[in-house]
C-alpha cells in the first residue's frame, strides 16, 4: 500500500527493508548512527549529516557502523567486504569527498571483475549526497555522477523521486556490481507515494515522466522537478514537452531516448553537472549519432557553468539550471512555435 | 608496542610436511621469478613484471599460517603471494604473457593475479591499494561470524600511503582480525628508505594507531612463520590487528629493465651469499636431520620442470579471444 514518504524517508525504508531481508547488508559511514559520543560507544543520534539514517542503529545495532573521517579506508573496507561476503551499504557522506578515496572506486572496485577475469563480484553500494541549493559552496555541492558514470564497471543511479528512490536503491543493494548512488540533498523532503512493500527498479530503465510530441527533455535527479515546471509553463503556450528521467547514467537507456527523439525531432537536455565531458553532452552526443535525420532543430543543452558552485545565495541560484532557462531551450529548440502543435 | 620477534626455534610446530611444504613454495616462487628475468629479457612478455625474488620467505611464512578461507591483498610485487595462497603457476605464466587460459584470461596481466576461490584478493597496481580492502575482508569475517583472518602486503613504499595509515587507524577501532604485513626491502622504486621515511622502522607506526608491531627478519622463513603465527593466531581468536615488518632485499629491480643504479656495488651479491632464505632454509631443515639434502634436490628438480613447462604451455597458448575484450564488465547489463 502506498504512502506519502520523503525521499529520505524511503531511502530510510528501503535500507530497513533490505537489512532484515539479508543479514550480509550492512551500513558503513559517517556519524550515520553518530552517538559516539564521550562514552565511545555508538547510538542513536544523528543518523547522518541530515538524519537519512537514524533510527536504522536502533534496529540493527552492530550492523550500523560509525567510521573514523577515513575515506580510503572505509571505502576500500566496504569494497573488500563485499569481495569477501557482505553486501555493504557505504555512505560517502558528500560525493565531493570522492577525492581522497576514488582509487578505490575507480581503479579498485570497478575493475575487479574484468581485471580479474570474471571471477570477480563486488556488490558494494555507495551513497552519497550531491548537488546544489543549501549554500554549501564549491566543496560540497558538486554533481560529480558524469565522472563515475565514465568508469567502466560502475553503475550509476541518479533517482529523482521518493518511489523511484526506494525501488532503485533495493536493486542497488541486490545487485552484484558496484554502485554509486546519488542523493540530491535538495531532494530529501520531496514526498510522493511510496509503496510499503520491497520493490525493485531495473537499471537501464528510463521513466517517461511526462508524455508530449512536441519537445523531448532528458533530465534526471533534481532536473526531473525542473523540468516538470518549465513544462507546465510551455504547456500553457501550446508546447507539449516529453519528459525522460534515465534514472541510471549507467547503463542508460538510450533505447526510450532515441524513441522519444524520433517522434519529437527536438531535444533539450538538463543537467545539474558541470557542461564538458558530462551527462548532458554524452546524451547530446549520441542522438545526434543515432537520430541524426529526425532532429528538426539544434539540441540543446542546459546546464550548470564550467565553474566551480560558488557560496553567495544570488550566485548559487545562478548556477543551477532554472526552469525559465528550461524554458527558453525549449523555445529555442521548438523554432518559437513554428511546427509546434498549438 | 613495537617488539624484535623473538630468535625462533629451531623448527617450530612444524611437520616434515610442512617444510617440504614450505620449501616447495619458496623454490617455486624463485625459479618462477628467475625465469621470467631470462624470459622478459628475449622481449617475448608484454608491460612491466616486478620479481619477488629474494623476498621468498616472507609469502612462505605467512601464507603457512593461512587456511584457503583466508584472503591476502597483494601489492605489484605480487608473484610470491600468489603461488603461496596456492594460485596455479601455469594459470599464472599464462596471464604473464598475456595468452588464453591465464588466471585472469589474459586480462589482468602480472599486476593483477588473482584468484577468490583461493582467497588471492589480488595483486594490485596501486601502491597501497590493499590495506583498507582487508579490512573490509576483516570486517567480513566478524560480521559473519567466522574466523578468517585478512592479510594486507605493502611495501616500504606502500607504507607512507594514507591508505596504509588510515587502515592501521580502522583496523584497530574497530579490532578486526587482519595482518598487515610491510616487505620493507629498502627502496620504494628506486628511492631508499633511508630517505623516504627517515630510516625508521616502519613497525613503530603500529604504537601511534594501538596495534602491535613487530620486526622480523624476511630472509628467515623460520622468523617470520613464528611471527605470523601469534599474530594470525591473536586474530582469529579475536585479538586484533598486529603489523609485521620484514626487512628483507630484492635480488632483482624494481622492475625488470631497472638498471639499479641507486645500489650500492654488490649490494645483491652480498646478500645472495649471506642471507638468501632458500640457503638458509636448507641449512637448517638439513642440520637437524629432518630433511635430507636429496630430498630438497628432488623438490628443485620437479619445480624446475614445472616451471619449464609453464613457460612452454604459456608460449604456445593462443592470444585472447578478441571477443573478450568487452565481456566481464559487469556482472548483469
Amino acid at each position: 500500500m502506498a504512502r506519502r514518504l520523503t525521499f529520505q524517508q524511503a531511502i530510510n525504508e528501503a535500507l530497513a527493508q533490505e537489512m532484515r531481508r539479508d543479514p550480509t547488508v550492512v551500513l558503513l559511514g559517517e556519524d550515520i548512527s553518530g552517538g559516539a559520543g564521550a562514552n565511545g560507544q555508538q547510538g542513536d543520534a544523528w543518523g547522518g549529516p541530515l538524519g537519512v539514517t537514524k533510527g536504522l542503529w536502533t534496529q540493527f545495532n552492530d550492523r550500523v557502523l560509525d567510521t573514523p573521517i577515513s575515506e580510503s579506508a572505509f571505502i576500500g573496507a566496504a569494497i573488500g567486504g563485499a569481495a569477501s561476503g557482505l553486501r555493504p551499504v557505504a555512505e560517502l557522506m558528500f560525493v565531493d569527498f570522492m577525492g581522497v578515496c576514488f582509487d578505490q572506486i575507480f581503479n579498485q572496485a570497478a575493475k575487479f571483475r574484468y581485471m580479474f577475469g570474471g571471477k570477480a563480484r563486488t556488490p558494494v553500494v555507495i551513497r552519497t549526497m550531491y548537488g546544489a541549493g543549501i549554500r554549501a559552496a564549491a566543496q560540497h555541492s558538486q554533481a560529480l555522477y558524469p565522472i563515475f558514470t565514465h568508469i567502466p564497471g560502475l553503475k550509476v543511479v541518479v533517482p529523482s523521486n521518493p518511489y523511484d528512490a526506494k525501488g532503485l536503491l533495493i536493486q542497488a543493494i541486490r545487485d552484484d556490481d558496484p554502485v554509486i548512488f546519488f542523493e540530491h540533498k535538495v531532494l530529501y523532503t520531496m514526498e510522493g507515494d511510496v509503496p510499503e512493500e520491497s520493490y525493485t527498479i531495473p537499471f537501464g530503465e528510463a521513466a517517461y515522466v511526462r508524455e508530449g510530441d512536441d519537445v523531448t527533455i532528458v533530465a534526471l535527479g533534481r532536473m526531473v522537478s525542473m523540468a516538470q515546471q518549465a513544462a507546465d509553463t510551455l504547456a500553457a503556450e501550446g508546447i507539449a514537452c516529453e519528459i525522460v528521467d534515465p534514472r541510471t547514467t549507467s547503463p542508460l537507456d538510450t533505447e526510450t531516448i532515441f524513441e522519444s527523439v524520433e517522434r519529437t525531432g527536438r531535444l533539450v537536455v538538463v543537467d545539474e553537472a558541470y557542461p564538458r565531458c558530462g551527462f548532458a553532452s554524452d546524451v547530446a552526443a549520441q542522438v545526434a549519432q543515432h537520430c541524426f535525420s529526425a532532429l528538426k532543430a539544434p539540441i540543446q543543452m542546459v546546464t550548470a557553468p564550467h565553474a566551480p558552485v560558488p557560496f553567495s545565495p544570488t550566485l548559487e541560484d545562478a548556477f543551477v539550471p532554472s526552469p525559465a532557462r528550461i524554458v527558453d531551450a525549449v523555445r529555442q529548440v521548438a523554432g518559437k512555435g513554428a511546427e509546434v502543435t498549438a | 608496542m613495537t617488539t624484535s620477534a623473538a630468535p625462533p626455534t629451531v623448527l617450530g610446530d612444524l611437520s616434515r610436511e610442512d617444510l617440504l611444504d614450505a620449501y616447495r613454495v619458496m623454490r617455486t616462487i624463485r625459479e618462477f621469478e628467475e625465469r621470467l628475468h631470462v624470459e622478459f629479457a628475449t622481449g617475448d612478455i608484454p608491460g612491466f613484471v616486478h620479481l619477488y625474488a629474494g623476498e621468498e620467505a616472507i609469502a612462505a611464512g605467512i601464507c603457512a599460517n593461512l587456511r584457503p578461507d583466508d584472503w591476502v591483498g597483494s601489492t605489484h610485487r605480487g608473484h610470491g603471494h600468489a603461488i603461496a595462497k596456492g594460485c596455479d603457476v601455469k594459470a599464472m605464466m599464462k596471464e604473464i604473457y598475456g595468452k588464453r587460459g591465464g588466471l585472469c584470461k589474459g586480462k589482468g596481466g602480472s599486476m593483477h593475479i588473482a584468484d577468490f576461490d583461493l582467497g588471492m584478493l589480488g595483486a594490485n597496481g596501486i601502491v597501497g591499494g590493499a590495506p583498507p580492502l582487508i579490512c573490509g575482508v576483516g570486517l567480513s569475517a566478524k560480521m559473519r561470524g567466522t574466523d578468517q583472518v585478512g592479510v594486507a602486503f605493502v611495501g616500504d613504499g606502500g607504507s607512507n600511503q594514507g591508505t596504509f595509515l588510515e587502515s592501521l587507524n580502522l583496523a584497530a577501532v574497530w579490532n578486526l582480525p587482519v595482518l598487515f604485513v610491510v616487505e620493507n626491502n629498502g627502496y620504494a622504486e628506486s628511492t631508499s628508505s633511508r630517505y623516504h621515511q627517515k630510516g625508521i622502522d616502519v613497525a613503530k607506526r603500529a604504537d601511534g594507531f594501538g596495534l602491535p608491531g613487530v620486526i622480523v627478519d624476511g630472509h628467515d622463513f623460520f622468523a617470520v612463520y613464528e611471527a605470523a603465527r601469534e599474530a594470525v593466531r591473536r586474530a582469529r581468536a579475536g585479538g586484533g590487528p598486529t603489523l609485521l615488518e620484514c626487512k628483507v632485499s630484492r635480488y632483482y629491480g624494481h622492475f625488470e629493465g631497472d638498471q639499479q643504479t641507486y645500489r650500492a656495488p654488490n649490494e645483491v651479491e652480498h646478500i645472495r651469499q649471506t642471507r638468501d632464505c632458500l640457503t638458509r632454509f636448507a641449512e637448517r631443515v638439513t642440520t637437524t636431520g629432518v630433511i635430507t639434502r636429496d630430498e630438497l634436490d628432488a623438490i628443485d628438480r620437479d619445480v624446475r620442470a614445472l616451471i619449464d613447462d609453464a613457460v612452454r604451455e604459456a608460449k604456445a597458448a593462443p592470444d585472447p579471444d578478441l571477443a573478450d575484450l568487452v565481456t566481464d564488465v559487469y556482472v548483469t547489463y
